[in-house]
């Protein structure tokens, strides 16, 4: 028992195992990140990629896939950028339209039974076409409170660490700790269990994807509170990011399996391996193998770790 | 001669019909708009670039027929690749084509080879798997290519882009391609085993179906029709770019289910690859032809693909 214990404990800790050797190592190779100022450089950009990993992970939950999240990502930061600072309103109103698009989408994947990346591939090119159509150029302004947030400056602990504890905690309590969430996961995990108790499908499909959307907007929001400024294509990398996070985090592709915590470690996880393969001079050109060869030695590990228990 | 006719009435059942009808409204609006003028060139146009999507499509069609969850992502990375190895290899020297030809397809075999491995064993879901694979592939590629545009050799420019009559070489030995694939995917025992283990693999692999082995070697189909892709595209557009991949990624799965194929699995359409190629250029050519911007096109694509898997609808059968 205690064997069975131990593998179930290694399997969901090594999202943070990974994430730890990763940080050794970097604080190895180039000690001065090791300070409140390396490290707030270092991570800052893990927030918004954190948020999209979540957003990727209300989806996958539900059993789907979404091809559109860094699209989505983009098109917000160009909504954001141009409306938010001198028409709040307006901004506002577009976020939430943006917002009930993606419950929309999930009603379609539902209603029509329809393959998520499919359709989320054919939105991506629609968030895409929106972006270009309104900030053709890149520009835009983020609003001064947002840009005062992000570069908060609290003595001790850099503000991404605080940024990152906060939003896996919450959504950690909010999905796996909370009646409603079980209901969320379970239409995942065993679709007609919770149809035959008496829960809309199409409602829990709806709130996932819509979360999503809200997640891709706070992603959004956080990205160009670090930029300062808006482009039609500044987050089309986060669709494979937030993929490989959540993957990374633990979550699995069917059965609702999936961890906010694990996902925020994981999207860190990315976010900072780029750092690393710098300090060991990288050529950029195999910064994204090298991405695909964590990836797959991670799946590797989780593998072996898993197939030990079935002996 | 009775199998003929049940082919026929097969075929006659398929959905695919549709993307036909669709790529002939397009072009004829298309048409419609400018007097008339350049319809011709708009379709052997359309009969060259279909090609690419048709070679990548057929891959992607295989692997989506064995079953949900089964999709290559990596096409658009081998792409690229093995038109960079075949391109490097073969030095604009004709002496050296078949070279390069088999050079680029061992690379393609190496991609699909990695990739069954990562799904069987180390039972990574196809989509990551891919997806994975993918980077390594095009970091190899960008490494490998630097940056270069190197020009095709004489000979394979000359076939991949000559034509007669309006209709491109290439073209008619795709469609011959096409209807190899579609009577061993209606007729062969690989074809018809792939759709039954898309449709159940645990009842296919009772009735002695070697379920893993044609796993195998439809991820090898795939990762070769994309390394073929590659190299033609290289011929057809002037030199491999580390981009020339990209469009494939969307392009290969939209035909795919356009066309008529179950996105569940068990049922594949050879026919409507053709079809929905087709309509998908025509669409970007009605577009441009309409004066549209960038921005529109990407809409209005987009929200046609989304249109067309809402109006098909899932699999009726599950």
């Amino acid at each position: 028992v205690t064997a069975v214990l131990n593998r179930a404990l290694l399997r969901r800790s090594l999202p943070a195992i990974t994430l730890a050797i990763l940080m050794v190592a970097i604080f190895a190779k180039q000690p001065m990140t090791m300070s409140y100022f390396g490290l707030t450089l270092m991570l800052q950009y893990a927030v918004p990629i954190a948020l999209a990993t979540l957003a990727q992970m209300f989806v996958i939950a539900v059993n789907d896939l979404d091809l559109s999240i860094g699209t989505f990502v983009s098109l917000t930061t160009a909504i954001i950028g141009l409306y938010l600072p001198d028409a709040p309103l307006m901004g506002c109103a577009l976020l939430v339209l943006c917002i009930a698009a993606y419950a929309g989408i999930g009603a379609l994947i539902h209603l029509r039974r329809v393959p998520s990346i499919v359709v989320t591939l054919g939105m991506s090119f629609v968030w895409s076409g929106i972006a270009v159509i309104i900030l053709p150029t890149p520009g835009g302004k983020a609003p001064v409170w947002l840009h005062g947030l992000m570069n908060l400056k609290v003595p001790g602990i850099p503000f991404p660490i605080i940024a990152a504890v906060v939003i896996a905690i919450v959504v950690q309590l909010a999905l796996m700790h909370s009646s409603y969430g079980v209901v969320l996961r379970g239409s995942g995990g065993n679709p007609k269990a919770v149809a035959r108790a008496g829960w809309s499908l199409l409602k829990t499909k709806m709130v996932m994807f819509g979360l999503a959307g809200f997640f891709g907007v706070l992603s959004g929001l956080s990205l160009i509170g670090l930029t300062g400024a808006a482009d039609a294509h500044i987050a089309e990398r986060y669709t494979l990011y937030s993929i490989a996070g959540v993957i990374l985090g633990g979550g699995e592709f069917v059965g609702g399996r999936v961890s906010p915590i694990g996902a925020v470690l994981g999207a860190i996880t990315l976010a900072s391996a780029a750092f690393l393969l710098g300090f060991l001079q990288v050529r950029p050109d195999w910064q994204i193998g090298a991405q695909g060869a964590i990836l797959i030695g991670v799946l590797a590990l989780r593998a072996a770790i898993s197939r030990s228990g079935l002996r | 001669m009775s199998g003929a006719v049940a082919t026929l009435r097969r075929l006659q059942q398929q959905p695919w019909i549709w993307s036909f009808i669709g790529a002939v409204a397009v072009w004829l609006a298309t048409i419609g708009f400018t007097g008339g003028q350049g319809a011709g060139e708009i379709v052997t146009a359309a009969l060259s670039f279909a090609c690419f999507t048709v070679i990548v499509g057929t891959g992607q069609m295989l692997v989506i027929t064995t079953g949900p969850g089964n999709v290559d992502l990596s096409n658009p990375a081998t792409i690229t690749l093995c038109g960079t190895v075949a391109m490097k290899v073969m030095d604009e020297q004709d002496s050296m084509l078949l070279i390069g030809i088999v050079a680029a397809l061992g690379a393609g075999a190496l991609v699909g080879a990695l990739n069954y491995g990562l799904i069987r064993f180390l039972r990574i879901p196809p989509i990551i798997a891919t997806l994975s694979m993918s980077f390594l592939v095009q970091s190899t590629a960008i490494a490998y290519n630097r940056g270069l545009r190197i020009k095709p050799p004489p000979l394979l420019d000359a076939f991949t882009t000559g034509d007669s009559f309006g209709i491109p070489w290439l073209a008619v030995l795709t469609v011959l391609f096409s209807a190899a694939v579609a009577i061993m995917v209606g007729r062969s025992y690989y074809g018809r085993a792939i759709s039954a283990i898309g449709q159940n693999s645990r009842a296919a692999w009772l009735a002695n179906v070697p379920v893993e082995r044609f796993r195998f070697y439809t991820y090898l189909a795939s990762a070769l029709l994309s390394a073929v892709c590659g190299i033609l595209l290289s011929g057809f557009s002037g030199g491999p770019a580390l981009d020339m991949g990209a469009e494939y990624l969307l392009g290969s799965i939209a035909v795919v289910v356009i066309g008529g194929t179950s996105v569940a699995g068990g049922r594949a359409s050879v026919p409507g690859i053709w079809g929905a190629a087709m309509f998908m250029f025509l669409l970007t050519t009605m577009l441009n032809t309409f004066g549209a911007s960038a921005g529109i096109r990407l809409i209005m694509t987009g929200l046609i693909i989304v249109a067309i898997i809402a109006a098909a609808g899932g699999d009726e059968q599950r």
